[in-house]
């Protein structure tokens, strides 16, 4: 391979680039979907491709293709040249990298049993189970579960020397059941909604899942659901379950840190962040129990690798502590601004699209409370669990979330099941009302958090316990 | 562009060396470009091609589909056999009703050449004068001008063979100012139908107006939603219900509504990937012909799209509405028309005593599917209206809202289509008034 990057690289620079890198980057992808006992998709799929970025007088071109063949690298070497010489024509500010990186070395992805390797009957035998257990339960009108698996190949070289080799396997899966009733339905999901329990992990990871195990108590619930009480209207204490804490991070601490969409660069799509420059080091984002760091180093995290897109090895940055926010998500280009060096967070979704600053392992670090402890120290609120509803405005501000199931909490004890369950709020107000975090923590794997033009779908982890927060609005819609 | 030629040599190729019962061979090759802005300057600059070709081979009601962009005559051949070896790994799928025979398609004319070779020294052109009409009125551009030129072609062992070529053009600007912003988009099948300083005013003037934004409680107002919010929303019911999995399995809104008014009279709402105003595609991901079908007439739901899977289930034919397979989510609308109303845009606001004027939505998402309900947040663009008239801005707020109901008490459509940017194609809606829309929060630091 190294033959097909020096020729990319030395394309790109002499066809005048002042810096170039190539990725050359293979998927390969199974999915399978069994619904009410039935195989309802599978797929085996792959592609391959590679994709030059090439920097021009401080101007930036991009360009990919899926056919890795010498004339080919060529012509899309100097196609980026091309397309960074059009981005000068409308420039303001030269692109500034700061210091070269030159890293060389390689990452795998541990893994235990090579998800690939499992016989498709094994893998359709635990789903059909699951959704035999689900559709047991009368009143379950579709059962749906899940299989996913991939892994990424990916050589990043550059025109300052790198030379990175990975491969990242991911695996994970799920449950679903729906229940209709007269009125309204109700979905109940297993790990976490929209098949979201993925990790960097082999099969291993969705062999320890146990959908079977789970499948009858989601398919009763979705049941229950139908003749729960709706969500009321009110101010009041709330306890989020950990998938929900992680969906909480993502969006309203996540996104709001990564620094390009501070400078600017994504205000056309999801929009700009609330956490200016000015801010660092003395805003008061949350409470004292709110720390939040970014890491992409903890084993089996789906947000964990060994180098990000530019090179840089993954790393663990502190975002909030003791409540105060200290530092973003960076790039070489964003963090060269503030006067520092990346902290490896540029990542791409595929050959064919430019690296992103995008989350890594963005973790609500444990407390001090047992879940049984947090909640017999509550004396009334509602418990949310399992997202299904999420919306945040476009500095990150102001949020409205929903969750699948919720339930009151009476005296310090889970009461009745509540239906449509939503609470909104804004951002800092919010995590300065946290005022416990639990300490069993699990890493949430995110499979489809979505940035940029065009769209990019990048995997992300959320360490994350249940937490508490005070005089928060539940009960929106009416 | 690879070219009808080549796709027959492939199609024959594949359906030669299958070992199935029946085999589909899809292919969807793409040349993309976008010239991304943001701060008035062109920051990412991206083109892209890339070519996929998915095999599904049936055995008996067996099915397995896969993958691959690499084009290669052992790739190929390598791809028709991991699909057989998926089909024959699993257990039969009962409601799978074979491939579809082949119908007659039209040519769709929904390709134009200026598109497809628009180079990237236009595009930044193009940007240009966005950037520097906002620096102007010291004001930031952020923005992004997309070319697109698609080639499908769908062929089976049961004789389909389909291919078609299609482009689209879009440019999207979101205009800002200390405490204001503004938005503009267009979408057409044509580079040189897009009206880019038409665009750079549009937001520039909105921005402009957005500055010194206000804030306003939350309540329920009638609303003048524009034709980027009217497209949103519409394309949400789209997902939600329009679809006739959603309708089987008892989660779209329109659940054992067939047959009855679900919104107002005045609003009829159809699919129809044959109209020239829109991003026409004249077959689906099956190769059978999109059809016109009337989901809203008059405000009466009437009906929903099909691909051969769910038509089989209620013994019916196809609309032409598959997505690729494997297709878990169901067939889906990709060109949406709204129609019209007799009421000139500007005079949406006369007749609101106290109300807001919406540009656009942001983050929209799903509350509950089966009342339609969705929440999200106005955005670059909304305004007061006090006696008919637009007085000041007002900062962004959120909505929550059952959007049939809201649709069920409306003030007047507009009798102008737009064509907005959706998922998969266009919707091609007006502008309309509503008597009451529920804005239940509002952004603040």
């Amino acid at each position: 391979m190294k033959d097909l990057t020096d020729r990319a690289l030395d394309a790109a620079t002499a066809a005048g680039a002042s810096y170039a890198d190539i990725r050359i980057e293979r998927l390969e992808r199974q999915v399978i979907v069994v619904k009410n006992g039935r195989p309802d998709g599978i797929s085996d799929g792959e592609s391959a491709g590679f994709g030059v970025r090439a920097l021009v007088h401080g101007a930036w071109g991009f360009a990919g293709s899926s056919r890795l063949e010498p004339a080919e690298i060529d012509r899309v070497a100097r196609l980026a040249v091309e397309v960074a010489r059009a981005s000068g024509l409308v420039r303001r500010q030269l692109v500034d990298l700061g210091e070269p990186v030159k890293s060389i070395g390689s990452y795998h992805t541990p893994v235990r049993q090579d998800p690939f390797a499992v016989s498709l009957d094994e893998k359709l035998a635990v789903l059909l189970a699951a959704d035999s257990e689900m559709r047991a339960v009368r009143g379950v009108r579709v059962a749906e579960a899940s299989f996913e698996c991939q892994r990424i190949g990916k050589l990043l070289a550059s025109s300052e020397g790198s030379f990175v080799e990975q491969s990242l396997v991911e695996t994970g899966g799920g449950i679903e059941a729906l229940a209709v009733g007269d009125e309204d339905s109700q979905r109940r999901s297993y790990p976490n909604s929209f098949g979201r329990q993925h990790a960097t992990a082999g099969y291993e990871h969705f062999a320890q899942l146990d959908l079977v195990g789970h499948g009858r108590q989601m398919a009763e619930q979705a049941v229950q659901l139908l003749t729960a009480k709706p969500c009321p209207s009110d101010v009041t204490t709330i306890i989020l379950d950990p998938s929900q804490t992680a969906l909480q991070v993502h969006e309203s601490c996540g996104h709001a840190i990564e620094l390009d969409r501070v400078f600017g660069m994504e205000a056309s799509y999801a929009g700009t962040s609330f956490l200016t420059p000015d801010k660092r080091g003395s805003f008061r984002y949350g409470s004292d129990a709110v720390n939040v760091v970014a890491d992409a180093t903890i084993p089996t995290a789906l947000g964990t690798f060994g180098y990000d897109d530019e090179g840089v090895p993954a790393q663990r940055t502190i975002i909030v502590e003791r409540g105060i926010f200290k530092n973003y998500l960076t790039s070489r280009e964003t963090a060269t601004r503030l006067g520092e060096e990346s902290n490896g967070t540029m990542r791409a979704d595929g050959w064919s699209r430019i690296p992103l600053i995008r989350m890594t392992n963005v973790n609500l670090e444990p407390g001090e409370w047992s879940f049984e402890d947090l909640l017999a120290d509550t004396r009334r609120g509602i418990y949310f669990q399992t997202n299904k509803s999420w919306s945040i405005d476009d500095r990150r501000l102001n949020f409205q979330f929903g969750t699948e199931i919720a339930w009151e909490i009476r005296n310090g004890k889970l009461g009745a099941m509540v239906k449509n369950a939503t609470y909104t709020g804004i951002t800092p107000r919010f995590w300065s009302s946290c005022d416990a975090v639990c300490r069993e923590w699990t890493v949430w794997g995110t499979p489809n958090c979505g940035k940029g033009q065009p769209s990019q779908a990048a995997h992300v982890g959320h360490g994350a316990a249940a937490a508490r927060f005070r005089d928060v609005q539940v009960g929106v819609l009416k | 562009m690879l070219g009808a030629e080549w796709f027959r040599w492939v199609a024959e190729r594949v359906l030669a060396r299958s070992r199935a019962d029946q085999t589909e061979v899809l292919v969807i090759a793409k040349d993309s470009a976008l010239t991304r802005f943001a701060n008035s300057a062109i920051h990412q600059n991206v083109v892209e091609r890339d070519a996929e070709v998915r095999v599904r081979a049936v055995l008996g009601r067996q099915v397995g589909v896969a993958t691959t962009n690499d084009l290669s005559e052992e790739s190929l051949d390598r791809v028709v056999e991991r699909a057989w070896a998926v089909a024959r790994r699993q257990p039969e799928n009962p409601d799978f009703p074979g491939l579809p025979d082949p119908s007659e398609v039209a040519p769709s004319n929904g390709f134009r050449s200026e598109t497809a070779e628009c180079s990237p020294e236009r595009r930044a052109q193009m940007v240009k004068p966005i950037c520097a009409l906002a620096v102007e009125q010291d004001l930031e551009s952020s923005g992004a001008l997309a070319t697109v030129s698609t080639e499908i072609g769908v062929a089976n062992s049961r004789g389909v063979f389909v291919h078609d070529r299609f482009s689209h053009a879009n440019v999207m600007t979101v205009v800002m100012g200390a405490d204001g912003s503004g938005y503009a988009e267009r979408t057409s099948q044509s580079i040189d139908a897009i009206d880019i300083e038409g665009v750079a005013r549009e937001a520039v003037d909105r921005a402009a107006r957005g500055r010194g934004p206000k804030e306003i409680p939350p309540g329920e107002y009638p609303v003048v939603l524009e034709e980027y919010a009217v497209g949103e929303l519409l394309s949400f019911l789209a997902y939600m219900g329009f679809g006739a999995l959603a309708y089987q399995e008892g989660h779209s809104f329109l659940r054992g509504k067939l047959g009855q008014r679900v919104m107002d009279e005045r609003i009829s709402i159809w699919d129809d990937g044959r109209d020239p105003r829109g991003l026409p595609m004249g077959f689906d991901f099956e190769g059978l012909p999109r059809q016109r079908v009337d989901i809203i007439r008059e405000g009466t739901a009437v009906g929903l799209v099909y691909d051969s899977q769910t038509a089989a289930r209620e013994g019916k034919r196809s609309t032409g509405h598959a997505l690729p397979a494997p297709n878990t989510f169901g067939p889906f609308p990709m060109h949406l028309v709204m129609a019209t109303g007799d009421t000139r845009k500007e005079e949406l606001a006369p007749g609101i005593d106290r109300g807001l004027w919406v540009t656009r939505l942001h983050y929209v998402n799903v509350l509950q599917s089966d009342r339609a309900a969705l929440t999200g947040m106005t955005r670059d663009g909304t305004f007061l209206i006090e006696r008919g008239e637009v007085t000041y801005p007002v900062k962004s707020m959120r909505f929550t809202q059952s959007i049939s109901e809201a649709w069920s008490d409306l003030g007047a459509l507009g009798r102008e289509l737009m064509l907005i940017s959706s998922w998969g194609g266009g919707v091609l809606v007006p502008a309309m008034r509503l008597n009451r829309f529920a804005l239940t929060g509002r952004t603040e630091e």
